[in-house]
């Protein structure tokens, strides 16, 4: 058995007296995708952040099995070494496609940027990198020059998809990544998104609202409620058997199509 | 037969707990027990609502297993699927286990040959190779080429079926549970799907299925197990 990517050890983040999360362990491997889901203020975003280093938590902790083999706390990393993390071995998508990509600067430098941020300082290489991975998001390569403002909402959340993966990360984290979307754009961004993850063995924690986006995207699943872990196991068992009587009825509650 | 079975049942028990409804308990079946062994096909009778397709649900890991055991050949070991993590469910379903539903369930607008050719891929073929096997399966179903590159969202109920059980058989595996898989289909394309399974049958898989259609149930079964002797809702 190979050592986890990444593990959460009783992690807990409180907001005076209001409970953010509450001992929430887990444990992710190379490649696997966990889905985080639940109702608005169940802690998932919160969760989110706490699992990439984005927020401290009160109690717990978080080990990442770094690239040069050591497992590392999250709280033991300096900001430095943190960052660098965050900018190479992980990935964060977010819902809004502005919050992950700086909107004044065309689609190549967005993709560019994180390759010269890992000290790659040849720009027809980048430039390069940048087109392929346009294309590789189903974006015309005539575009590497146009700004993300003049982009669609499902085209911002290629081109940030895009930027993110370019450094190769074994680790994205997405909150709701087809959620601000038209529903004729979220389809084809799902199968993007599936066949990515698939082809490059990505290991992925899902923050999302949607059992159908959750059914399609994850192997595992996470429920929450008000903090807490409420239910987790294989996708296709917490959806199809729901044993605890809130995922009972977060499961009942979807509208069939 | 004396050789080990693939998949063997021993003492399954299901019940739902619903508690939405102040906590009725539902059982469904108790006691279940068969194997099913290399190149031959079980097939589950029984009434409607006897817990056939519960049966295949806990088999293929989509409900819990509350008593039991479920144990199948995998990767040359034998693991219980009925206390396996889901880690292990998951290299069980893309190494040995393959399921087709009666529904096709999908992204939408994914064409109905990368469909086909993701299950394969899944299970670890190069994508050349997926996309020329699921080719071969379309056209043995007799899918009209030309509904290959379209998603299968506007076909109709038996070229969706068909898409279903060439995308269930694209990944090879040695275990295949089918949910009454030919109940949409005409005659000819019921045809169709007896071939394949005949051929999958003599190359050494194991089937376990569902068929309503008894002239189907006649042509491709070994072995009939009749659930009703399993069933736990008279005693409730």
């Amino acid at each position: 058995m190979s050592t986890p990517l990444l593990q959460a050890e009783d992690l807990s983040r409180f907001y005076g007296g209001r409970i953010g999360c509450r001992d929430v362990s887990f444990s992710l491997d190379v490649g696997e995708v966990l889905a985080i889901v639940g109702e608005s203020g169940s802690g998932k975003t919160t969760l989110l952040n706490l699992l990439s280093g984005r927020l401290a938590p009160d109690a717990g902790h978080v080990r990442y099995a770094m690239r040069d083999g050591t497992t590392r706390d999250l709280l033991t990393l300096t900001e430095a070494e943190r960052r660098h993390l965050a900018r190479t071995d992980w990935g964060f998508v977010h819902q809004d496609a502005r919050e992950g990509l700086r909107m004044n600067v065309s689609a190549g430098g967005n993709i560019g940027e994180r390759l010269m941020g890992i000290g790659d300082r040849h720009y027809g290489n980048i430039r390069e990198a940048a087109r392929g991975w346009l294309s590789r998001v189903e974006i015309d390569e005539g575009r590497l020059d146009d700004k993300p403002t003049a982009f669609s909402g499902g085209m911002r959340q290629r081109l940030q998809i895009a930027r993110n993966l370019v450094t190769a990360p074994r680790l994205v984290f997405m909150d709701e990544p087809t959620g601000g979307l038209d529903v004729s754009v979220q389809a084809r961004l799902l199968d993007l998104i599936r066949s990515l993850v698939a082809d490059l063995g990505l290991a992925v924690v899902l923050v999302t609202h949607d059992l159908a986006v959750a059914r399609l995207l994850s192997h595992r699943i996470m429920v929450m409620k008000a903090g807490e872990v409420i239910e987790t196991g294989l996708t296709d068992r917490v959806l199809d058997d729901p044993q605890a009587p809130y995922t009972q009825l977060l499961v009942s509650s979807v509208l069939a199509a | 037969m004396t050789k080990l079975p693939v998949l063997s049942v021993s003492d399954l028990g299901k019940s739902f707990t619903l508690h939405l409804h102040k906590g009725a308990r539902l059982p469904v079946v108790a006691h279940v027990a068969f194997d099913v062994h290399t190149g031959e096909c079980v097939v589950l009778g029984g009434p409607s609502g006897a817990g056939k397709s519960s049966i295949l649900k806990m088999i293929y890991g989509n409900y819990l297993v509350n008593a039991g055991a479920i144990r199948v050949r995998h990767r040359g070991e034998e693991i219980d699927l009925a206390t396996a993590s889901p880690r292990q469910v998951i290299d069980v379903r893309r190494f040995t286990m393959g399921y087709v539903s009666q529904f096709l369930r999908v992204i939408p607008r994914v064409p109905a040959i990368e469909i086909v050719a993701a299950a394969a891929r899944e299970a670890g073929t190069s994508a050349d190779e997926a996309r020329a096997r699921a080719a071969m399966l379309l056209a043995t179903l007799n899918l009209p080429e030309r509904l290959w590159d379209l998603p299968p969202a506007t076909f109709s109920g038996g070229e969706q079926q068909r898409v279903n059980i060439a995308r269930g058989f694209a990944g090879h595996h040695p275990i295949m549970i089918l949910d009454e898989p030919t109940a949409s289909l005409d005659a000819r394309n019921r045809e169709a799907v007896i071939g394949l399974i005949d051929a999958r049958k003599a190359a050494g898989t194991a089937f376990l299925g569902i068929f309503h259609d008894e002239d189907v149930r006649e042509r491709v079964a070994d072995r009939i197990v009749d659930v009703a002797s399993f069933s736990a809702r008279e005693a409730a």
